[in-house]
């Protein structure tokens, strides 16, 4: 089976981010970035099915400026065989994402795609949903759990009250979990492998995709934690607080 | 845990550190033999996440390395323009030390760049990568490969591990890194080096490394305050006349400021507090009006070497040499290391060329042309100025600076630091212990939110990169004797003593690791060298972003 990977360039789960101070975004400018950690359970898990010969070819796909190629040979230094890198300045919502993906799935057949549940900058959890809706696929998002079998793929979802299990026919579109498996670390001569595995850069303007934006950011604002705390002597005094200053219950 | 089989990589010259003097040997290297397989490794998780200076940057050692450094995007943007020097006799008095540049030229920054020495060392590497040096961040050499008495190459850490030291479920063994020479690039007391110095005998018949640490802060202030190449110092205020530091001052970039505190770690009082000390004397006017309004974006600490010319080891051994700050390259007096750092990486590579030529094992041609050179001219020229300090005091060294820059370093003696940092200390009882303010997380910060700001990352489940050789000094030495100095001297908080108030057991050390920048003080300035600094997992400790 050949599986599409799509990653996403983030700032570093580590680094806290700083709104830049006229609140028109967060300050990317020579800070850590990284490949989204739920597009990393992704690729761990195709890497996984690689090795178990259920897939035999894995496809990373990014979109956004040069720089990205670096997480898809982190991608490939895991073990995905080829890169495939969008290159555009303009930031690209998730509908944006969905129709480029579209494209690439078209060209490439893949048996299904498998990508991170959200990104860990914008939580849309938006575009794998959309890519399925556009494709006419089966989608199974969530999933903390996968096993294919000819033609098919069963999955179990991490949902409000428990764990729902899906069989899925192929092709698919699945969104992972963090709960799926624990990403290895690229071992340094897989770095240097990766770095010779081929990498394919086309320009977005290439594509011929009609592309807008029909989201605008407004602006950024910083989370305010400047709450102050008291510490009562009892819980009386607690309740007391609760219902008479908070008015909660 | 039995031996475990590791794999191995060979190559030509194999570079441990990611700094400027890595860096620049490693394009130097390439410069002068492009075929050669070179490796460059860096313990922080990419280039410049564990890189800390002001800085100044003197761009003479840069002007010969990447002649056309202007036209290639080099981060350096901010040129000197005006520039002060403070002595502080309290803190609310200022008095301005006119620089006279015809006698204290090492003062003068004129013609030199301000900037983020992360952002540098960032640039630097996409250069040697563009010349096919292969670069790579997030592996730490964690020990050394010695065979037949010659230095094979590191090791780079196991991945993975658990606390305890088992092998964990994504557990990955480390690899053998081995090579013809191996340069030893890995600043001040690299935990190598440290290996290395003891086992070849490197700091024989030479004056014990005398170290200070440098703490940094990162501020973004109103475009009205800004004043773009403006660079002021400090000293006096808050040190007491025999304890040696100062601060600085640079605007830079886009609204930037760097700040931040020097301190040496020969002081005498363990009360004292080298972060409590830098946020103190944010305090006084000539700094408070620069940073009042703005906001502070990052936090930084790293010890320096401050030994000089007196200091340097025997730089070379069979396969193998120490470059940069590994080596004690700073120039003290004015304040820089970057240059003399990336000078000795480029002698060095150009020495190695020569050793692999006649097949030398011991490159000693390095430590004949590193005498030759503008770096140890510069150092031996102000090799009595930070002695001074520590013999005179601040006042008369001050003065004693003025004439020895008038004679350029002349006077036919030379001053010695005769003890090692750690023997500094005197006992706690016969200290005054300083009464720090209060932060105001306005203008002054606690130790714990700064260390929010250095996006620092240990995986939580490794095991103790910082390890006590004799646990039972710590109650008898550190605690009773010193009132657990380790305590202050961290920049990080990672030492604290717990179950003070225990009858039973009495007081226990804990040592929060996972706070750990990797500024290396303890491994200094603990009073019996007890603390022991080794590499944690790879990719581990601080992530200073750009600026910084």
């Amino acid at each position: 089976m050949k599986v599409i990977v799509p990653v996403k360039r983030v700032v570093d789960s580590n680094i806290k981010p700083l709104v830049k101070s006229d609140g028109s975004g967060i300050e990317i400018n020579g800070v850590k970035m990284s490949m989204n950690p739920f597009d990393e359970t992704a690729v761990e898990e195709a890497v996984q099915l690689k090795e178990k010969n259920i897939v035999t070819e894995i496809i990373v796909i990014s979109i956004g400026e040069i720089k990205c190629q670096d997480i898809l040979r982190t991608a490939m230094a895991m073990g995905a065989d080829r890169g495939i890198l969008v290159t555009t300045d303009q930031a690209v919502e998730s509908l944006s994402v969905a129709k480029i993906l579209k494209h690439f799935v078209e060209k490439e057949k893949p048996d299904f795609v498998l990508m991170g549940k959200q990104a860990s900058d914008d939580d849309m959890n938006a575009t794998g949903q959309i890519l399925a809706a556009k494709l006419g696929w089966a989608q199974g998002t969530f999933i903390s759990k996968l096993e294919l079998s000819e033609g098919k793929a069963k999955v179990t979802r991490e949902i409000d009250d428990g764990q729902e299990i899906l069989e899925l026919t192929l092709p698919a579109v699945l969104t992972t979990d963090l709960r799926l498996n624990e990403p290895r670390y690229a071992s340094l001569p897989n770095i240097m492998k990766a770095r010779k595995k081929p990498l394919e850069t086309v320009a977005l303007t290439d594509l011929g995709i009609d592309l807008k934006n029909s989201l605008e950011i407004v602006s950024i604002k910083e989370f305010s934690s400047s709450r102050e705390s008291i510490i009562v002597d009892s819980v009386d005094a607690l309740l007391d607080k609760l219902k008479n200053e908070a008015k909660v219950i | 845990m039995g031996e475990v089989a590791r794999e191995q990589i060979e190559f030509d010259i194999l570079i441990v550190g990611g700094g400027p003097s890595g860096l620049s040997a490693a394009i130097r290297l390439k410069q002068l033999v492009p075929s050669l397989d070179i490796c460059l490794i860096e313990k922080g998780s990419e280039i410049g996440a564990h890189i800390v200076s002001g800085v100044i940057i003197e761009p003479t050692a840069l002007d010969e390395l990447i002649p056309d450094w202007r036209y290639k995007d080099a981060p350096l943007n901010t040129s000197v323009q005006h520039e002060a020097m403070f002595y502080l006799p309290n803190e609310l008095k200022s008095i301005n030390i006119p620089i006279i540049k015809s006698i204290m030229p090492q003062m003068n920054n004129a013609g030199n760049y301000i900037g983020s020495l992360g952002d540098f060392c960032r640039w630097l590497a996409s250069e040697a990568e563009a010349l096919g040096v292969q670069v790579f961040p997030g592996f730490a050499g964690s020990d050394l490969i010695v065979e037949q008495d010659q230095v094979m190459g590191v090791i780079v850490g196991d991945m993975g591990l658990e606390k305890d030291g088992s092998q964990g479920s994504s557990y990955v063994p480390g690899m053998e890194l081995r090579a013809k020479y191996t340069l030893f690039a890995e600043g001040c007391r690299g935990s190598l080096s440290k290996k290395l110095m003891q086992r070849y005998n490197l700091r024989q018949g030479v004056d014990p490394q005398t170290y200070g640490i440098g703490v940094k802060e990162l501020w973004e202030i109103p475009q009205s305050k800004f004043s773009a190449g403006y660079i002021q110092h400090s000293f006096g205020w808050p040190l007491d006349d025999k304890t040696y530091g100062g601060s600085w001052l640079y605007h830079f970039g886009n609204n930037f400021v760097s700040f931040g505190f020097v301190l040496g770690l020969d002081y005498e009082n363990p009360w004292l507090s080298p972060f409590e000390e830098m946020q103190r004397v944010k305090t006084h006017p000539v700094i408070r009006k620069h940073l009042e309004g703005g906001r502070r974006i990052g936090y930084a600490a790293r010890a320096l070497s401050e030994g000089g010319y007196q200091s340097i080891p025997k730089l070379t051994f069979p396969g193998g040499l120490l470059i940069g700050d590994a080596a004690g390259f700073l120039n003290v007096p004015k304040i820089k290391g970057t240059h003399t750092s990336m000078k000795s990486g480029m002698i060095a590579a150009e020495s190695i060329v020569e050793a692999l030529n006649i097949k030398q094992k011991d490159p000693m041609i390095y430590q004949f042309r590193i005498r030759k050179s503008c770096v140890y001219d510069e150092l031996y020229q102000v090799r009595n100025i930070r002695p001074a300090f520590a013999k005179f005091g601040t006042k008369i060294a001050t003065l004693y600076t003025g004439l020895d820059s008038m004679v350029r370093g002349k006077f036919p003696w030379t001053f010695h630091h005769c003890l090692a940092d750690n023997d500094k200390l005197k006992p706690a009882s016969l200290c005054l212990k300083p009464d720090y303010p209060k932060p105001d997380d306005k203008l002054t910060f606690s130790r714990e939110s700064s260390v929010f700001l250095t996006n620092i990352d240990h995986r939580d489940d490794q095991p103790v990169h910082l390890k006590l050789k004799n646990p039972a000094i710590w109650k008898t030495v550190n605690l009773d004797i010193f009132k657990a100095p380790e305590t202050r001297y961290c920049p990080a908080g990672v030492y604290e003593v717990i179950d003070e108030h225990n009858e039973d057991q009495g007081p226990k050390l804990q040592i929060n690791s996972q706070n750990c920048i990797h500024c290396k003080t303890c491994d200094i300035k603990d009073p019996t060298q007890n603390i022991n600094w080794e590499t944690p997992e790879g990719g581990s400790g601080p992530n200073y972003s750009g600026g910084m």
